[in-house]
């Protein structure tokens, strides 16, 4: 069969979602609505420090004066922020101390994912830690890590066990009024996975979070904090899935990284929430607030999207290089398909001496969907010998979709260097045809082409992520496959 | 190898091709000249299955299968190859890694196994070096950033890692120097056996001096109105098209 705009739409538009079940677990539940009687209820279920109930309430308050925004180029109908369930978590049958004590139930849903909890089954070099709704279930090779130090584990658990880590980093890269959706899950964050690396440790293996929504008309509230002490490394995985419903759930989850001096974090999502259905049906709000300060001179943060979920994706992972001589990195992929609507793309903040940036932003529209990247670059005053390079592709995959471009420059300062190169293309009938004369069916031609699009993406992936990214693309694109 | 039976094409509602006849057996070298706008194109284009052309009458046979039947994938997987006037840049997609998935895929419609990693590397080798095309173009992104030449070494690159039973080479001179053009021949003749065939379609009779037909065709107005053999072609290029006309009985 050869290519046809209309044929590819079609075929496009009947993909399936393949995570779209749902794990029938008894689950605790906080009863629906916002105040402040909910968050202390969070509080207490999570035997929380008075300090952290004190920020929490903050928060809460703060948010209430603050108004949703509007500027992202997305259309959506608002969310009903009294119809959530703040809190869900898996009833635990008891305290858990082995894998053969975690729900069976539990594990069927992650083998279902292709997430095996047991760590002999595990491709080694990966520790993940799991969060399904509001908690963390399970955290793997967390004896492995402490031999060097490595502090993995939950939220909740780091609150409890490492209070001085938490407190003197958390919010200070994204502080509680941030912006609406931050301060939300300031308010009400109910886990997310937690971090450290000491001083010039280099950690030995891919460190990764799993997030699962299970429950209906519960938001995901989670929050994770990285931080990576002087001369240290440390790569860092994230994944998420949720099951089909016809209602919009809210996902608005806030990513702190710190890089003392010296330190290297790696930062990868394979973001595949649920999109909803072709005509817009359902589908996860992806709300979130990414940020990483390059607090020492010579770090590094480097982030690397795949975006292919949600309904709405409104994202910015940003980096703030504090520290001379730091470095900046944004590579993403985002594809939107159907009718969905991503206005993604990041924030360099340029405040070090000789800091420098690079971003290389891939947008992929199908369907009806519009996809937006939306960019800052920011030189301050002193940041003297800024650097930075930018580079927004936009692949069109039909002709009712939309690519939209708002790039942001403030520059300060005169010896900065910033380049930005953008380029919109339709994929190329052509291109597929000469793939066909060689043997290549459609849709192969259209993955192999994709890929080839995304490749400065994909390549900055771990090994076992970026073959999982490139099969995830066909299916976001393609339909049949898988 | 192939028959073409009174093909008639249209493109838009215009019709381009109104009738052509042509019969190629294994081991011959057929090609078709003609002015501008005959249809030479549009003839590669409608047998490699091409959407935009509208097949409106007639058969094209080829190894005994109804080709006009057969999605363009499939052609290609029974052995015909089109080495394209214009190669189109795939960025991001090595040569290399478009390359095996094609002959993977021909492979897998003919029931065999993958190539191995090894087998594919040495037939890289050696038939790069057919069309003395650097190593290092073929671990590039298809086409991309090539200069006119390296993009139709690389055309004859590719047809000689797919084995085609049938190939149309449409314009491969266009662009060439004569250098390029002499390595590229060379590469044709060397892939040349008495079991394939090749359809070379150009302007220009120079071509043919390296690469030498059995027979030749000139196509006017969508009909091949002549044939004879490479003399013909020297012909046309000492008096140009307009004898033709005149022996058609238009007025020129």
């Amino acid at each position: 069969m050869a290519y046809e705009g209309d044929e590819l739409l079609d075929e496009i538009t009947n993909s399936e979602y393949k995570y779209g079940f749902v794990t029938n677990i008894e689950s605790e539940m906080a009863p629906k609505g916002l105040n402040e009687d909910i968050i202390r209820f969070i509080s207490a279920k999570k035997n929380e420090p008075e300090w952290l109930l004190t920020w929490r309430l903050n928060a809460f308050r703060q948010w209430q004066k603050m108004t949703e925004p509007s500027w992202a180029h997305v259309d959506y109908v608002p969310v009903d922020y009294q119809d959530i369930h703040y809190y869900s978590a898996p009833k635990p049958k008891k305290e858990l101390s082995s894998l053969d004590e975690v729900d069976p139930e539990l594990l069927k849903t992650f083998e279902k994912l292709g997430i095996s909890l047991d760590e002999q089954k595990r491709l080694t070099g990966v520790a993940v830690d799991v969060v399904m709704d509001s908690v963390s279930v399970k955290t793997t090779f967390k004896e492995e890590l402490a031999k060097h130090g490595i502090i993995f584990c939950s939220m909740s658990e780091a609150v409890q066990e490492h209070p001085e880590l938490v407190r003197k980093y958390l919010g200070t890269v994204v502080p509680v009024s941030d912006n609406f959706f931050a301060a939300l899950n300031s308010a009400v964050f109910t886990d997310g996975s937690f971090c450290y690396i000491p001083k010039g440790v280099r950690c030995p293996m891919e460190l990764s979070t799993y997030f699962r929504i299970n429950e209906a008309k519960t938001g995901q509230f989670e929050r994770t904090l990285v931080i990576a002490d002087e001369s240290s490394y440390v790569s860092y995985l994230e994944g998420c899935t949720a099951p089909i419903r016809d209602e919009h759930q809210l996902h608005a989850a806030v990513v702190e990284l710190v890089a003392l001096e010296k330190a290297e974090i790696k930062y990868s999502t394979v973001q595949n929430w649920y999109p909803g259905d072709k005509d817009g049906k359902g589908g996860i709000y992806n709300f979130v607030t990414k940020r990483g300060i390059c607090l020492g001179d010579h770090s590094k943060i480097s982030w690397t999207q795949v975006e292919t979920g949600s309904a709405i994706t409104w994202k910015y992972p940003s980096c703030i290089l504090k520290g001379n001589n730091s470095i900046g990195e944004f590579y993403s992929v985002a594809v939107t398909n159907n009718k969905q609507q991503a206005d993604t793309g990041t924030k360099m903040i340029h405040l070090g001496k000789n800091t420098k940036s690079t971003i290389v932003s891939k947008g992929i529209s199908a369907g009806y969907s519009n996809n937006s990247y939306r960019g800052l670059v920011k030189i301050a005053k002193g940041a003297t010998n800024a650097r930075n390079f930018s580079q927004c592709d936009s692949l069109l995959m039909s002709d009712k979709c939309g690519a939209h471009t708002f790039p942001y420059i403030e520059i300060n300062d005169k010896s900065a260097k910033v380049e930005h190169e953008a380029t919109t293309s339709k994929i190329g009938e052509d291109q597929i045809f000469y793939c066909n004369q060689r043997g290549i069916e459609t849709e192969k031609a259209i993955s192999l082409i994709v890929n080839g699009y995304c490749k400065e993406v994909l390549n900055q992936l771990p090994m076992e992520f970026a073959v999982e990214a490139q099969k995830l693309l066909a299916v976001s694109l393609e339909g049949s496959v898988g | 190898m192939i028959s073409i039976q009174n093909l008639h094409a249209n493109i838009e509602g215009k019709e381009i091709l109104r009738g052509i006849n042509l019969e190629i057996k294994a081991g011959e070298v057929h090609a078709i000249m003609g002015p501008n706008g005959s249809g030479k194109s549009t003839l590669a284009s409608v047998l490699a299955g091409r959407e935009e052309y509208e097949v409106t009458e007639g058969k094209v046979i080829f190894n005994a299968k109804d080709l006009l039947e057969l999605s363009p994938e499939d052609r290609a997987r029974e052995g015909l190859f089109l080495a394209f006037q214009y190669p189109v840049e795939i960025p991001g997609v090595s040569n290399v890694n478009f390359l095996k998935t094609a002959v993977n895929e021909i492979r897998a419609y003919k029931g065999m196994q993958p190539v191995s990693a090894k087998e594919f590397l040495q037939m890289v080798k050696d038939r790069s070096a057919l069309v003395e095309l650097d190593s290092k173009l073929a671990s590039r992104s298809v086409n991309e950033g090539f200069s006119g030449g390296e993009k139709k070494r690389n055309e004859i690159f590719q047809m000689a890692m797919l084995e085609p039973k049938f190939a149309i080479l449409d314009e491969t001179d266009s662009g060439l120097d004569i250098d390029a053009l002499r390595i590229v021949a060379n590469g044709v003749n060397k892939l040349k056996n008495k079991d394939n065939a090749t359809l070379v379609i150009t302007h220009y009779q120079r071509l043919l001096d390296y690469i030498v037909p059995d027979f030749v065709h000139v196509l006017y107005k969508g009909k091949i109105v002549k044939t004879g053999s490479k003399d013909l072609a020297l012909e046309l290029e000492e008096k140009g098209y307009d004898w033709i006309k005149a022996e058609l009985g238009e007025t020129v």
